[in-house]
């Protein structure tokens, strides 16, 4: 299989000041040093709780925030230099909140216009034409392009996002939290759809979420992060019914399903380790049932297992 | 209709200003006298005298005359300082905003540094060095308002540039310049707009004051400023010439102000969908409500509860006939998506329901025989937080940002129980260990901001327990938490409910959740209970169409990839219900008599009850 | 909390450097040869050339800034032509009026203004909402100079209550009293602009603040009303409305200079008016600098107050 886009150590640092009056130059280390190689045409799926780093990576790989160090691969070319434009013919993006990622003086026209006119100067004609061929990929009547966004409800919204992203005709689509702030009936319809528009148009999908059964639904293979690492990938089948890193493990214990009493240990330690004093070795260690002494000391690497799994962890569970 | 009356009084404003702009403009062609003419033989002469309607100066010089020609120029400066000092500082604002870093920094450092002065003492400044004059005059009161626009226009480019509109912009390939005019400025026109109204009359009372002192306009020139400057000497002799100048001035930016109110109100969004009025601190509810209370023996009771919005001239119905019981330490689940009413079925419990618009319109909610729409608010108050206590979703808005978690639960306990100091503490801590909170010393003087969302919500948790309630309605509490907390915040509740044997009304959209602590639940559609029963038996075998519907369009985890069911079409609008089932749009099942009438709630065995003509088959087992 | 206290403070430096730099460019601007600005109807040759030697006034603009500015840090702001004194005396003996005129009417805006707003807001649409915003209304849009005018026509010179003009009376005991009754005028016309301005934000602040979800708790805990109103809610306002006081009390500040003409209040604001009409260019200098480096301190203080108020400012 192609390899359609990857990424190799890639990680973003932001400046921070401990305390008030310090002058001392410190940073915060928002996502560490993670590699990927994402397939053609799969839809790899990334989760991770807040605070993890998902939104930050995502933001990198659009070309929207500069990382601070390692390389972006888009079919085979680097793409070095932070620019959307540049990036934007390639991969896009898709935002969580519907609405609030369209702008609210602006008609559906003119925000589906602006990538045709800016990545491709498509001319009028042109432009029309495609439009109406996107409008109908994603089901959407086309009076709607002379609305405003505030007409729309959560669902239309999120279509017309989608149709944006496509008017620039990525091969790729980084989809953060898409369906997140939708209701579930909407969901599952709009989900849908972005399968049917994967199939149609030859996409790979880079699909993030804090939802892990929609996360288990819509992917191939799944990344986990925690704490600025990647810390498991595995296949969508196998990664929460035999999960190998504890912190796997505890995501899925802790997803509420039908059927399945409360189990939780409930004392476990909930605290997400300070950003500003971050601990050495794992990072998961404080929280972790299957501890040993080497995880406060060692950082662990990430591994390959059997069957295309990873996981970067000094105790994996078998 | 309070919106009107304001629109009234900007309406009023509106022609007043515009009677005056069109003087104002028509002066040079008035059949009036000379302003400049010096007439020393006629000075003082009282209004309403021959040929002078307001009288004369200390110059003898025509006061309606001069009063004309000074509105025209005192307005005209006016406006000419609002517009620069607006464009000027717009401009400063939005590239200070819009590139942030450095270029920010070092221009707000000078916008601050004007801003370090009192206004008038810049403007004073400017005109002992550029000289007394109105030119001079304008230019001080326009530099002096500049820092003002910058602050203002910066602050809201702030918000927009952060915004993920703009992001999808950059994405869509635009550059600098015309995302800052593209997205950046339609969205930051309105605000200067409305800057513009609060300040075009403030320049004009400005500049006047600058002429007053005599440091503005010059003879034979004169605005209104320095007409009133002039008059001082002789305000006990001959008031009028005081009065004449110094009421037009009020006039002219008193109509000012109620326009620009008038502008701020159009340009408000919250002002259309009525969320600008206060919330009283208790529902109203309709005096006509029927007298419907059935005396159960449940702890709770609600029957044909009816809640509805009333926005302008639309009534939307959020809860339309709810009934459901609850029992002494039962759990009740309440589920359904946006609009459904869950939420404002919990609040109309103890009508925290906001009110305008909101209105309880029907039904009783029966606690312990007491009728809660019934009471006063007064009586009502006894039961809230002591009885029913609430857990509200997001707590980082829902406790107070300013108090210690110490101070805000000790209000918990105070506000029932009047013990001391030493006591309040006690229990306080009591209180956190109960929702098993580590180093509950320190964190009692912690603020909200500094805990995460779990802890918030713990601290929630425990100022609903504060007074041993005997059910605790908890609205969606776990949904803006993560996976991994929200597992133990649901650990926390049934430990809780086993421990003191509450009773807890919990509304969520998740079925897992139901699931995993509900006894009992019921689903909600479009304001309506559509089906009740054992929670286990329900999620085993749904008995109304949606539920099913819903519950197969939810992926669940450990079935891998696959495609899921959807239900097709959207939820209706509460404001305009179809006849007949709500649901019958988008049911697969639908029938006719399905939208002709009204559908009842009809009992399926000894404990659960559904909606529907058409009902699934009830699975065995 | 010290740490932040200091490093305001500290902040506080540049910005009166930078007023500095402001006040020497405006003056700076003014046409012709300095020294002659300075002496005005005395500058004969001799005299222009002395004084061009005493501060260096024929020195390069750089130059002329920090000689300037190293003498006001000693204490010298130089000498008024028109009264013959040396302007920091003038400014010292002056500005005790101004500052019990713009103190008293600061405290007194602040206070009416915040329970007008409060007490506007949860009447809502009430009667008293609506007699408050009309006031306010008025409030706002009227000249205080004009009101403190009609206010002398009507009340000193008609009832005779209060005394024409002046801070203390010309013949008879300086005391408390004599104080008051010449402060109530102009305090009162003082005030009027500034509380409708604070009346009007804090009714919006008050609002805005009753519409949050940490109300809706306060009322499920069972509060009463006048709790959650009072401790609640207005804390929440005080927030917003508290960095509004401190530019408020740039605008008393500010209407004191009318106010001052107008009741002939022996002030610093009048001494600056009537310096500007005499082109008395150093003590418009040195009043200018002065008053706003009080102004500064002023806000720093405030600032100080506000991050008592709300813990969030510290992190």
């Amino acid at each position: 299989m192609n390899v359609s886009f990857q990424f190799d150590k890639l990680s973003k640092k932001f400046p921070a000041r401990k305390g008030a009056l310090s002058l001392s130059k410190f940073e915060v280390s928002a996502v560490k040093t993670v590699s990927l190689k994402i397939k053609q045409g799969e839809t790899f799926g990334l989760v991770g709780e807040s605070g993890c780093g998902k939104s930050t990576l995502a933001k990198m790989l659009v070309g929207l925030l500069k990382p601070t160090s390692g390389k972006i691969e888009i079919d085979g070319k680097i793409f070095d230099k932070s620019e959307p434009k540049i990036f934007g013919k390639k991969i896009q993006y898709v935002f969580q909140d519907p609405i609030s990622s369209l702008n609210p003086r602006k008609t559906i026209r003119q925000i589906m216009e602006a990538p045709l006119k800016n990545l491709h100067g498509m001319k009028r004609p042109d432009r029309d034409s495609r439009i109406k061929e996107l409008f109908e990929a994603v089901n959407l009547r086309l009076d709607f392009l002379d609305r405003h966004p505030h007409e729309f409800s959560g669902g239309q919204a999120q279509r017309i996002g989608i149709a944006r992203a496509l008017a620039a005709e990525p091969k790729i689509l980084v989809l953060d939290e898409p369906v997140s702030a939708l209701d579930v009936s909407i969901q599952a319809q709009v989900l849908n759809l972005l399968e049917e528009l994967k199939e149609k148009f030859g996409l790979t999908y880079f699909f993030i979420s804090h939802d892990l059964s929609v996360v288990e639904a819509v992917s191939d293979r799944v990344a986990v992060m925690y704490f600025g690492s990647i810390v498991e990938v595995g296949t969508a089948e196998e990664i929460f019914s035999k999960p190998k890193h504890p912190y796997t493990k505890l995501l899925a214990d802790s997803a509420p399903i039908i059927g399945k009493p409360l189990t939780l240990n409930e004392n476990s330690g909930y605290e997400l380790p300070d950003i500003m004093n971050p601990p050495k070795g794992c990072a998961f260690r404080d929280r972790c049932i299957f501890a040993k002494k080497l995880c406060s000391q060692k950082t662990p690497i990430f591994k390959k297992v059997k069957n295309g799994s990873a996981v970067s962890c000094h105790n994996p569970i078998n | 209709m309070a919106l009107f009356a304001r629109s009234q009084l900007a309406f009023i404003g509106l022609i007043i200003l515009s009677l005056i702009l069109i003087l104002a403009i028509l002066t040079p062609w008035l059949p009036l006298n000379d302003p400049n003419v010096i007439d020393t033989s006629n000075r003082f002469k009282r209004p309403f005298s021959e040929d002078s309607i307001l009288g004369t100066d200390h110059l003898g010089r025509d006061l309606l005359s001069r009063l004309l020609w000074g509105t025209r120029l005192s307005i005209a400066v006016g406006l000419c300082a609002a517009i620069i000092a607006a464009f000027i500082g717009s401009a400063i604002g939005v590239i200070a905003g819009f590139y942030g870093g450095h270029t920010d920094n070092i221009i707000m450092r000078g916008v601050d540094m004007l801003m370090a002065f009192p206004y008038i003492l810049l403007a004073l400044a400017i005109v002992a060095a550029l000289g007394p004059g109105l030119m001079n005059a304008l230019i001080a009161v326009a530099i002096v308002n500049i820092p003002f626009f910058a602050r203002n226009i910066r602050g809201v480019t702030l918000g927009i540039v952060h915004r993920e509109f703009v992001d999808a912009a950059r994405l869509s390939g635009m550059s600098n310049a015309k995302i800052i005019i593209n997205e950046i400025l339609p969205n930051v026109f309105p605000v200067i707009v409305v800057a513009m109204s609060t300040t075009v009359g403030w320049m004009i009372l400005e500049t006047a004051g600058l002429s007053f002192l005599g440091l503005g306009s010059q003879p034979p020139q004169a605005d209104l400023g320095s007409m009133l400057g002039e008059a001082r000497a002789a305000i006990i002799t001959s008031p009028h010439t005081s009065v004449v100048p110094g009421v037009m001035i009020l006039i002219i930016v008193m109509a000012i102000n109620l326009v620009g109110d008038g502008i701020r109100d159009v340009l408000d969004p919250r002002l259309k969908s009525g969320a600008l009025s206060t919330p009283r601190s208790t529902t109203e509810v309709a005096k006509n409500k029927s007298d419907a209370g059935l005396k159960t023996q449940t702890l709770l009771s609600i029957n044909g509860l009816k809640t509805e919005f009333r926005i302008g001239n639309r009534i939307l119905k959020a809860v339309n006939d709810v009934s459901l019981t609850v029992d002494k330490g039962q759990c009740v689940g309440i589920i359904g998506e946006s609009g459904s009413g869950k939420s404002v079925t919990a609040l109309s419990i103890m009508r925290l329901v906001s009110s305008p618009p909101g209105i309880i319109t029907d039904g009783s909610i029966d606690f312990k025989g007491d009728d809660l729409l019934k009471l006063s608010s007064e009586d009502l108050r006894d039961f809230r937080g002591k009885k029913v206590s609430y857990v509200f979703q997001d707590p980082l808005s829902t406790l107070h940002p300013l108090y210690t978690v110490g101070q805000q639960l000790s209000e918990a306990i105070q506000s029932h129980n009047h013990v001391g100091k030493l006591e309040k503490h006690k229990k306080a801590l009591e209180l956190l260990q109960a929702v098993r909170i580590s180093n509950p010393e320190k964190r009692l003087n912690s603020y909200p901001h500094e805990l995460s969302g779990g802890m918030r919500q713990r601290i929630g948790i425990a100022m609903a327990l504060a007074n041993d309630p005997d059910i605790i309605i908890a609205d969606e509490p776990t949904t803006a938490l993560d996976v991994t907390v929200q597992a133990q915040i649901l650990k926390l509740f049934q430990d809780l409910r086993r421990e003191k044997g509450l009773a807890l009304v919990f509304i969520t959209h998740d079925f897992g959740v139901i699931s995993q602590i509900c006894d009992k639940v019921a689903v909600m559609y479009a304001g309506k209970i559509v089906e009740t029963g054992p929670a286990a038996e329900i999620l085993k075998s749904p008995a109304h169409p949606y539920t099913a519907r819903l519950k197969s369009c939810v992926p669940e985890l450990g079935q891998g990839k696959r495609n899921l069911i959807a239900i097709p079409g959207f939820p209706p609008m509460i404001d305009n219900m179809p006849s007949g089932c709500a649901f019958a749009s988008r049911c697969e099942k639908v029938k006719q008599n399905c939208q002709s009438a009204m559908v009842d709630v009809k009992k399926i065995g000894q404990e659960r009850a559904v909606r529907c003509l058409f009902p699934e088959e009830i699975k065995a087992g | 909390m010290i740490a932040y206290i200091i490093k305001r403070l500290l902040s506080a430096i540049p910005v009166l450097l930078g007023i500095s730099v402001i006040v020497f460019i405006i003056m700076a601007l003014i046409p012709g040869d300095p020294a002659t600005a300075i002496l005005g109807s005395f500058a004969t040759p001799e005299n222009v050339e002395k004084l061009n030697r005493d501060l260096g006034l024929d020195k390069p603009m750089i130059q002329r800034y920090f000689i300037w500015l190293g003498n006001m840090l000693q204490g010298d702001f130089g000498r008024s032509f028109s009264l013959n004194k040396d302007v920091l005396d003038e400014i010292s003996e002056r500005f005790g009026a101004t500052l019990v005129l713009a103190g008293v009417s600061f405290v007194l805006c602040s206070i009416l203004g915040v329970v007008a707003g409060v007490l506007s807001a949860s009447r809502q649409f009430g009667i008293t909402d609506k007699l408050i915003t009309l006031s306010v209304l008025i409030g706002i849009s009227i000249p205080s100079f004009f009101l403190g005018m009609m206010m002398i026509l009507f009340f000193s010179v008609q009832l005779r209550w209060f005394p024409v003009s002046g801070m203390w009376p010309i013949y008879g005991a300086r005391d408390l009293s004599a104080l008051l009754s010449h402060l109530f005028l102009p305090a009162l016309a003082l005030s009027v602009v500034a509380t409708g301005v604070i009346a009007r934000l804090s009714r919006s602040a008050m609002l805005e603040v009753l519409r949050q979800d940490f109300i809706r708790t306060a009322r499920a805990k069972g509060l009463s009303e006048a709790r959650v109103i009072w401790r609640h809610a207005l804390k929440a306002a005080m927030v917003s409305v508290i960095p509004v006081l401190g530019v408020q009390a740039g605008f008393v500040l500010s209407g004191a200079v009318y106010i001052e003409m107008v009741f002939q209040w022996p002030g610093v604001g009048r001494m600056l008016v009537e310096a500007i009409l005499k082109r008395d260019i150093l003590l418009v200098q040195g009043g200018v600098v002065f008053v706003a480096a009080c102004y500064v301190m002023f806000n720093i203080v405030v600032d100080i107050i506000q991050s008592l108020l709300d813990p969030r400012i510290k992190t």
